[in-house]
């Protein structure tokens, strides 16, 4: 395509590529870069930030830069904690929406193709309305008024147990973790196993593989890149989520998005926030560069037992 | 074969109904004559006459509606541009600005863009913060539409009119982009939601004074819940479902756009 190298040609190049590169240099590297120096600041005394130079006449506090906040988030087992308990949450949502999301993907694939991008769209469309009204709904559902919260506890006061709140509790949580980031997992598995050449499974059944061993030694390794990158779109963005603990769970079910929240809209100290936000940063990058990894590793033995 | 088709069939319908069962509760209930969301009572439409009436609701959905038409203006031009420069030219260093702000956790974005104009830009935060914002996650929407259209087309048209004499600019105004032009406009459809539907980037970005329709929501989820909020719901739903089937009719990779 670009074997002429003209000058318009290059003149093309940077006028399209130009706006979006500085835009993007403007509005997404420079605040990381900013987050990350942020970190490194001590916090001012009314928030904020405590001024960079020294001032002339330095009353009190502290200036300059600084591995404190980091050495503070280390200090105190707690920080640990709520990271522990965001990569429990992570865990948990991505394995139940792997459970829900990988019978849905496989009926699509299998399904004829004409129906296929009507049940995608069926996936999606929940999807698309609003972040906050999902959420919503399950207070709804949770509630303590609710048909389903009647329901659980008439049945647990018949074998003497006491009434459950389904609301404000973990277990809310993790619904609406689940019911937010289901399509995540979808997409990506039907994507892969839409590919799949049905030709395996016959030749499989003709070598004496019955239904079971047919998924678990054909279908499921064939799928693990489909699972591994949908199992990081769901645990990314569960990882760092505040709204859902906010609104669904109770005050103890505190995750890394709600501590950072609270140190830029509760107690204003923006280094501590910012060095939590850049642990955050670590977190995803390690999870996002393991996904690749194994999906990588996955597609490597396979061309392996195929060559073989 | 056929016994586990029935299975597959059973728990996949669970899971539809896991999705739309709480959407439909939400919608029925703000058509209900009681402040509960409780037990159904009786048919009303006094909720959504309440919201007509809320003059906070009305200036938050006249706010929300011009950021998105904003920023998703902004990030349907950046984003063609993007979606076209990746497929084009082999930059290295693009594809990762572009889709970056996409894949990482929106609180990210958030904070850094807080704190960048807070303290770099010294703006005072409002609709301009939001728009700039939403426009940067909205790029990466719209060069992933784009880009794909792209990748499923036949090379040889820009040859051929490359061949007849045609300039780059000809090329692009002449070829690409009559041809791309459903996933431009789905981009942008594409867009216009998500902005009007983010929370979390507004959350961090928005100023005080100036009503914006998810912190609407938000307060009243956490203060009061009313059925004006079924109300108010039903309504965007009815305007972001819509948007979003017009946008997978356009072009179809729309569909795919949790896989990237």
């Amino acid at each position: 395509m670009i074997k002429d190298s003209t000058k318009a040609n290059h003149t093309a190049k940077w006028l399209v590529s130009g706006p979006p590169l500085l835009f993007l240099l403007v509005f997404f590297v420079a605040p990381s870069i900013i987050m990350l120096f942020t970190s490194l600041r001590f916090p001012g005394e009314f928030g904020g930030l405590a001024p960079i130079a020294a001032p002339a006449e330095a009353v009190s506090g502290e200036y300059g830069l600084t591995l404190e906040t980091y050495q503070f988030f280390f200090s105190d087992i707690l920080y640990a904690e709520i990271f522990l308990k965001s990569f429990g949450v992570a865990a948990a949502s991505t394995l139940i929406c792997l459970i829900m999301a990988y019978p849905l993907a496989l009926l699509i694939a299998r399904s004829e193709k004409r129906f296929r991008n009507l049940m995608v769209l069926l996936v999606v469309l929940p999807f698309a309305s609003n972040f906050l009204i999902r959420i919503y709904a399950w207070m709804i559902i949770l509630g303590p008024e609710s048909v389903l919260s009647h329901f659980i506890n008439t049945v647990l006061g018949a074998f003497g147990i006491a009434p459950v709140t389904l609301l404000f509790s973990p277990f809310a949580v993790l619904v609406g973790m689940v019911y937010v980031h289901l399509p995540f997992m979808v997409l990506p598995l039907y994507t892969n196993l839409e590919k799949h050449d049905p030709a395996l499974l016959d030749a499989a059944q003709d070598l004496g593989a019955d239904a079971w061993q047919r998924f678990w030694r054909v279908t499921w390794p064939l799928s693990l890149p489909g699972v591994f990158s949908g199992s990081a779109l769901v645990f990314i963005p569960v990882l760092g989520m505040f709204a859902i603990p906010d609104i669904l769970g109770g005050t103890g079910d505190i995750l890394v998005g709600n501590l950072i929240k609270d140190q830029f809209l509760g107690t204003r100290d923006w280094p501590f926030g910012s060095a939590l936000s850049i642990m955050l940063t670590l977190a995803v990058l390690a999870i996002t560069g393991l996904a690749a990894w194994f999906a990588q590793l996955a597609t490597r033995q396979r061309s392996v037992t195929e060559t073989e | 074969m056929r016994r586990s088709n029935i299975w597959l069939w059973f728990a996949a319908a669970l899971v539809y109904a896991f999705l739309y069962i709480p959407l439909v509760i939400v919608v029925v209930y703000s058509f209900n004559d009681s402040k509960l969301n409780a037990e159904w009572v009786g048919f009303t439409l006094s909720w959504y006459k309440a919201l007509f009436n809320n003059h906070e609701m009305l200036t938050a959905a006249r706010n929300s509606l011009i950021i998105a038409v904003s920023a998703s203006f902004c990030a349907t031009i950046l984003g063609t541009m993007a979606g076209l420069a990746i497929h084009r030219y082999k930059l290295k260093f693009l594809p990762v600005l572009v889709f970056t702000p996409v894949a990482m956790p929106e609180i990210l974005l958030g904070v850094a863009l807080l704190l960048f104009f807070l303290q770099v830009l010294n703006l005072t935060l409002g609709m301009i913060s939001i728009i700039i914002a939403h426009t940067t996650f909205c790029i990466g929407f719209v060069a992933i539409i784009v880009r794909a259209r792209l990748q499923g087309m036949d090379e040889s048209v820009f040859e051929a009119a490359r061949d007849l004499g045609a300039s780059p600019w000809q090329t692009f105004r002449l070829i690409t982009l009559p041809l791309i032009m459903p996933a431009v406009v789905a981009g942008a459809l594409m867009s216009f939601t998500l902005s009007i539907d983010d929370f979390v980037i507004t959350f961090f970005t928005k100023g005080v004074g100036e009503p914006i329709l998810p912190i609407q929501i938000y307060t009243m989820i956490k203060v009061a819940v009313t059925p004006e909020v079924n109300a108010i719901s039903t309504l965007l739903m009815l305007l972001t479902l819509t948007m979003i089937i017009i946008a997978s009719k356009l072009d179809s990779s729309v569909l795919r756009r949790g896989t990237k």
